[in-house]
């Protein structure tokens, strides 16, 4: 780890160093009066004044939808192309805040906690992460409830603090951010000895975790969940805007003697991600899986993978149509 | 305000309902609230902010249940309850709906004439923010707007809350779930989410109420309730109906007759 001082012009210099090195450059990007993760050229393209993308970073590690493997019988012979780790692009994320970072640990962690998953794993190995401290935050953001800060460096390869002057500081966290470095070593100066902290957002934490996971773990059938479920629609949103959902389904494109399967993001919170093909269902009712939801984030995932299920980026409660805010619900649940 | 209050109080506590669903205050706007006592009745409100359509939750068994329950309707949702109506999926004796009017006074409608009555004082006009989309699509070529809508529809990553806030998606099965046959690719992706949506859109014709449920609801923002809307706005002339008033003579693809002006039909 090593702490270095980058200029206005040395940030967009490395940055067009980075795009032609061949790499795909994903960065936030505003358009349609909405800011997200799209593929970018150019540092012009990047936006600037926002707190959150809609969407996480996660696509990109793990994507909406990919295909596992694809078939094709040919005089009675199957002949199976498997997913090929090689095909995966060498990309590198521009801008993504602490919180999108930390949400690599927990999605890791579920993509690999018994057999190691190769897709996954393919994206993971072949992701830069350039992320940028927040130095301001919204009323849905509480990372430093969940373990994490406006300044978190885990996940990051390196991480940015922009000054007054345009520059940042750049704390150079491990080898792949050091790799990223040395596309254009000479714009990275000198430490100037300030102290990062003080170009952060203060965001007082707003409920203590351990607290939260004790009371959690004694409300299996409490009321607390039909009770604040009732709004709840039932719909994907919550789950795919989340950096750390990891549920799937998935699917066959089969055409006649050839097709392929399909992995695809799918979430806990529909009524049919439970269905057994008997008509039964475990979780029948919008109560349990709401339950399930927030269970597997603040006690299974810390219980059996030894990592938070949040990251605290406030992302759900700002996608739900009808004000499902996490942070509400989790602080409610802590002074029960 | 405290009228409405007082007055889901009174008839939570003398047993009239089991349950009334209003809004309360929202950390960002007005949500949806399930009160069933006079405590909970102290949170309501109900003014121009109240937007939700309510109605979506009146069709839902697991929270309704099978006693008789209140809604407080603003138009929108007083449309979408004429339409469930209209569609056998609501009873009369069952369902209490409460407004209150321009006037600021507590209405309460027992039977779905009297909805239907005081709907129709009320034209269903485009907002400011469905003018300036539209009248930028109608004033597109064909292609433009397919080009516009793909564009549109590759943000799409099927969360299904657009489905889900739609008062008038109450099928226990939808069609995209269906896989025997799969008439839908339920993975994300331009032409599969395009098939959904032009399937959510048939399946809305002559329905849709144009309430905006699932436009607000979709946290990608694609405007997805512009669709049913400017089917709805083509359609009602052709066979005869008000937008936004319950379609009494049956939903335009979903109704036949034998005198129909189209031949094919027959």
């Amino acid at each position: 780890m090593e702490t270095k001082y980058i200029n206005k012009s040395g940030i967009e210099q490395w940055f067009n160093a980075i795009v032609s090195s061949g790499k795909r450059v994903f960065a936030p990007v505003n358009s349609r009066g909405q800011v997200d993760f799209k593929p970018v050229k150019k540092l012009s393209e990047v936006a600037d004044e926002y707190i959150q993308t809609t969407q996480s970073i996660k696509a990109s590690v793990y994507p909406k939808a990919e295909v596992l493997f694809s078939y094709e019988k040919v005089n009675g012979k199957v002949n199976l192309t498997d997913f090929d780790p090689e095909s995966v692009a060498e990309t590198v994320l521009w801008k993504v805040h602490p919180c999108d970072a930390a949400g690599f640990k927990p999605l890791s962690a579920i993509f690999n906690w018994d057999t190691a998953d190769k897709l996954h794993n393919a994206h993971l190995v072949k992701t830069s992460v350039i992320s940028f401290s927040c130095a301001a935050a919204d009323e849905s953001c509480f990372c430093t409830s969940v373990n994490g800060s406006p300044g978190n460096t885990a996940g990051s390869d390196i991480q940015l603090t922009m000054l007054p002057d345009g520059g940042a500081i750049a704390e150079i966290l491990t080898f792949k951010g050091e790799t990223l470095v040395a596309l254009m070593p000479n714009v990275f100066e000198a430490d100037k000895g300030e102290k990062k902290e003080k170009y952060l957002v203060d965001l007082p934490t707003r409920f203590n975790l351990e607290e939260v996971n004790a009371k959690l773990n004694k409300a299996f059938n409490s009321t607390v969940w039909k009770e604040q479920s009732e709004r709840c629609l039932g719909c994907g949103a919550c789950a795919f805007v989340c950096p750390t959902c990891a549920c799937f389904d998935i699917q066959e494109d089969a055409h006649g003697s050839k097709g392929r399967r399909i992995r695809c993001w799918d979430a806990c919170g529909f009524a049919m991600f439970t269905l057994h093909t008997s008509g039964h269902n475990p979780r029948e009712h919008q109560s349990q899986r709401w339950r399930q939801r927030i269970l597997h984030k603040f006690s299974y995932m810390p219980e059996r993978l030894s990592v938070v299920g949040c990251t605290g980026c406030g992302r759900c409660s700002r996608a739900c149509p009808v004000d499902m805010n996490i942070l509400e619900h989790i602080t409610s649940i802590a002074k029960q | 305000m405290k009228k409405l209050r007082d007055r889901a109080a009174e008839l939570l506590s003398q047993g009239v309902v089991s349950l009334v669903i209003g809004y309360e205050e929202g950390t960002k706007r007005p949500r949806p609230l399930f009160c069933r006592n006079s405590e909970g009745a102290e949170k309501l409100i109900f003014d121009s902010h109240c937007f939700h359509n309510l109605a979506v939750y009146i069709t839902k068994k697991e929270l309704v249940g099978k006693e008789r329950f209140a809604v407080t309707a603003p138009i929108s949702t007083l449309r979408s309850i004429m339409q469930l109506y209209v569609e056998n999926q609501l009873s009369e004796e069952k369902l209490l709906v409460i407004t209150v009017d321009l006037s600021g006074e507590l209405r309460e409608f027992t039977t779905f004439d009297e909805i239907a009555a005081y709907v129709a004082q009320f034209e269903l006009k485009r907002g400011e923010r469905e003018q300036e989309i539209l009248s930028k699509i109608e004033g597109m070529t064909r292609e433009e707007r397919w080009k516009f809508w793909m564009e549109e529809m590759s943000h799409c990553f099927k969360c299904y809350a657009c489905r889900s806030a739609c008062p008038l998606c109450y099928c226990s099965k939808c069609v995209v779930e269906v896989n025997r046959p799969q008439w839908i690719n339920p993975w994300p992706a331009p032409l599969a989410n395009m098939e959904w949506h032009i399937n959510r859109a048939m399946h809305m014709v002559g329905r849709c109420t144009a309430c905006g449920a699932c436009g607000d609801a979709c946290p990608v923002g694609i405007p997805v309730d512009l669709i049913t809307r400017k089917m709805m706005e083509d359609l009602a002339p052709e066979f005869g109906y008000v937008p936004g008033q319950p379609a009494k003579q049956g939903n335009a693809l979903s109704s036949w007759k034998l005198d129909d002006r189209e031949q094919f039909i027959r």
